[in-house]
């Protein structure tokens, strides 16, 4: 579903990532960790193309996203992001957050797209929620607000940047469980995390990463007891011992 | 003996003035209609990735704001009046909606910088174009926060509008230099005509205040 192969990207003259090569094949859920500076967010951001590349490609679903020939705002549309800070839109409600897309980009009746729009947000326990701007829901709320507004979309993949990283921790666990039960309905997800218990439990892949390399792609069971190199254990020894 | 106030020039003259007032308020919302659509098209050049619009607009708006409007006006009218054969009322109107709009560019590219910049990228993540983004979710965040700076410029306009006298348009303050020519009522009048134009902008600045409230982002 996502191929990224021999991909290379630089910030000006720094290299930030070295030749990547991922294949996370449909209805996977792979965990991208590693330390800070790795390279994870960089890579995430380049599957949508919020980051060109120097180098490589990247398909999903068999389009090429940096090709110039690509539409990529439909390209896109079937890619829903979930950031760090939600970044929700303050001058919407949550149900007009989650609408504005389908209805402007994919062209969905109003009403239609009300109607989903409400499906989703209750079902992620936001059916009291529906006309709170953002600024008047809590971290959590609003993060789920941003999980609703990109499956709006009807995506085929999803990625998320380290979605419970700005969270207090009492709000994490109903966030985790959004993104669990949506890796239950076959969704195929790439998640930068450090919830290392969370990707232990619903990936089928850890992706462990430093330097802007990928340095070990391993089931959890095999990585989280039984790290190959040297680099991962030394951060599975640091962020276990917490 | 003092100077004794004598108020019965302004009653008399109440036509003239109401005449002056009406130019003045013409004059001001067409320059302020104009300037608004100028100022918008400047401030989006100005933070275009398009080079050559980018220096456009940065020419213009360095270029105007560095040139009195007194000077404008006359170049205005005596210059591109006599090609485009405009009379002063249009001149005005477009010399005062040039000059805005610099200032309009600034304020609406200042803005749309205040809107954070994850905010363009949910935008865009979400499938929608560049002008999507900019019309359904920068901009209608940058006009909330760019409404306070706006009326301050707006009000500025009404004022300066009384520079389109050197133009002779028969405005507000060009009806009290006249006046004053003929009855040296000097106090009475240019306190009356600055007791309306301080009318006209305090009523912009409740407007806007309304606007502000009701357009208020919740944070
Ligand atoms: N916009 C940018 N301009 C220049 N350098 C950048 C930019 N974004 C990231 N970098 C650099 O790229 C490298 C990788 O950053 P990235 O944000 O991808 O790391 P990360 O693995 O997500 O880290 P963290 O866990 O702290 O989020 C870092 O060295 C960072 O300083
Ligand atoms: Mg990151």
């Amino acid at each position: 579903m996502i191929s990224i192969k021999n991909v290379t990207k630089s910030f000006g003259t720094v290299k930030v990532l070295h030749d990547i090569n991922l294949e996370i094949p449909q209805s996977q859920v792979f965990a991208l960790i590693g330390p800070s500076g790795a390279g994870k967010s960089t890579l995430i951001r380049t599957i949508n193309a919020l980051e060109d590349i120097q180098a490589g490609e990247i398909l999903v679903d068999g389009t090429s996203v940096h090709e110039k020939k690509t539409d990529i705002n439909k390209l896109r549309a079937d890619i829903g992001f979930v950031f760090q800070s939600f970044n929700l839109y303050p001058h919407l409600t949550a149900l007009e957050n989650v609408t504005v897309a389908p209805i402007n980009v994919k062209g969905i009746g109003k009403k239609e797209a009300e109607e989903k729009g409400k499906e989703l947000l209750a079902s992620l326990g936001l059916g009291e929620k529906f006309a709170s701007y953002p600024g008047q829901l809590s971290g959590g709320q609003q993060q789920r607000v941003a999980i609703a507004r990109a499956l709006a979309m009807d995506p085929k993949v999803m990625l998320f940047d380290e979605p419970t990283s700005a969270l207090d921790p009492e709000m994490v666990k109903e966030v985790l469980d959004a993104i669990r039960k949506l890796a239950g309905t076959g969704m195929t997800m790439a998640v930068v995390t450090h919830e290392m218990g969370f990707a232990k439990e619903i990936c089928n892949q850890i992706v462990f990463m430093a330097e802007g390399r990928i340095v070990e792609v391993a089931p959890p069971a095999e990585f989280f007891s039984n790290p190959k190199t040297d680099r991962a254990q030394d951060f599975l020894g640091k962020v276990l011992n917490h | 003996m003092g100077y004794q106030m004598e108020w019965g020039v302004i009653a008399d003259n109440l036509p003239l003035f109401w005449e002056g007032l009406l130019i003045t308020l013409k004059i001001s919302a067409m320059a302020l209609i104009f300037s608004l659509p100028i100022g918008i098209v400047a401030g989006l050049c100005r933070i275009s990735r398009n080079r050559i619009l980018s220096f456009i607009a940065t020419a213009y708006v360095e270029l105007i704001r560095g040139i009195p409007l007194l000077v404008l006006l006359l170049w205005i009218f005596f210059v591109l009046g006599r090609f485009l054969r405009i009379d002063s009322f249009w001149a005005a109107v477009l010399g005062l909606a040039i000059f805005s709009g610099a200032f309009v560019a600034e304020i609406i590219r200042a803005g749309i910088q205040s809107v954070p910049r994850g905010q363009m990228e949910a935008a865009r993540s979400s499938g929608m174009s560049y002008v999507q983004a900019m019309r359904l979710v920068i901009l209608p965040q940058a006009f909330r926060k760019v409404l306070p700076p706006l009326a301050s410029q707006f009000i500025i306009l009404i004022k300066d509008s009384s520079l389109a006298s050197v133009i002779s348009v028969v405005d507000l303050s060009l009806v009290g230099n006249n006046l004053v020519a003929t009855t040296f009522r000097v106090l009475e009048i240019w306190t009356f005509i600055a007791a309306v134009y301080f009318c006209i902008t305090f009523s912009l600045s409740q407007i806007v205040r309304y606007l502000e409230r009701k357009y208020r982002v919740h944070e």
